[in-house]
């Protein structure tokens, strides 16, 4: 059986807090628009004041764009031994304490939480714990968790 | 908007349903608006280098696309407790033309003391299922 190359080592390992990523009403009417998606509340302030939200609000898989970018860190580490050429999606999951609102301050800590080899595939799982900065610190908004398949040589 | 009420929901009922189409230049978009960059999403000679027959949409697109009709439903961005998936098909894009995904969102569980629903997803490509346990947890607490 051929042994997939993602170094074992990474399990368990927190990366530091990220610089904030703020979040603007036009990326996330951006983003809502590349999704198809309709909300009023995505575009318009009004809307999004009439249902009692501070600003306009993100779409659900949002967070991807800030989990994403944080991952890096791991992904793009040549230690990692993640080779992106060979890697597929397999699982995805938005875990939700408040929506993301324009305005918001986010800051993540990345985990990688596992890696499961089998078959010649590694399943790298990792975990965003995305917060908003606010005056008396930090509030959770989201925790992203991912799951890559990586194949290995000859697979 | 009228309020999705609990008391209302059965377990098997269907809440929404909606065709959502790609074509290229929906892709290039995603690229854009999530930065999601991977050639395997617009470049076919990349794609077909590692083994694919041409290019695939984002995963992350079609789970955010098909969310879409449940954020419509519930009308209430902050009664959306959980969402998650798993790809287990990929999204061929053909050029020129579309790909159509069908989309039903059905009641698959409720839970009376939390007050949640949960539905389940189903995003159909060319007679198969693109996501496997696409399940969102929301909240129809007053």
């Amino acid at each position: 059986m051929t042994q997939s190359s993602v170094n074992l080592d990474f399990v368990g390992r927190e990366y530091p807090q990220t610089a904030p990523y703020q979040v603007g009403r036009e990326k996330i009417a951006e983003f809502a628009r590349a999704i198809g998606s309709t909300n009023p509340a995505s575009f318009s302030l009004e809307a999004a004041r009439g249902l009692g939200y501070p600003d306009v609000v993100a779409p659900t898989t949002f967070a991807v764009i800030v989990a994403q970018a944080a991952e890096a860190q791991y992904i793009s580490d040549p230690e990692a031994r993640v080779d992106f050429s060979r890697v597929v999606h397999a699982d995805e999951r938005f875990t939700y304490t408040r929506p993301i609102f324009a305005g918001d301050e986010l800051v993540t800590v990345v985990h990688v939480d596992k890696i499961l080899e089998r078959a010649g595939l590694a399943m790298v799982t990792t975990r965003c714990e995305i917060s908003a900065l606010t005056e008396i610190g930090l509030e959770h908004v989201v925790t992203v968790t991912s799951t890559l398949a990586v194949r290995g040589e000859g697979n | 908007m009228t309020q999705v009420q609990f008391d209302e929901l059965e377990v098997g009922q269907v809440v929404a349903t909606k065709t959502i189409s790609f074509d290229r230049s929906t892709l290039v978009r995603y690229a854009g608006a999530s930065g999601d960059f991977n050639p395997i999403h617009w470049n076919d000679t990349f794609a077909q280098s590692v083994g694919l027959d041409g290019v695939i949409a984002h995963g992350m697109l079609t789970m955010g696309s098909a969310v879409a009709v449940v954020e419509e439903w519930i009308g209430d961005q902050s009664r959306i407790l959980d969402y998650q998936t798993r790809f287990s098909r990929p999204v061929a894009v053909p050029n020129p033309g579309e790909a159509h995904v069908e989309i039903t969102a059905t009641v698959g569980a409720l839970d009376e003391q939390a007050q949640t629903a949960r539905i389940d997803l189903n995003a159909v490509f060319d007679g198969a299922r693109v996501l496997a346990k696409a399940q969102v947890v929301v909240s129809l607490a007053a």
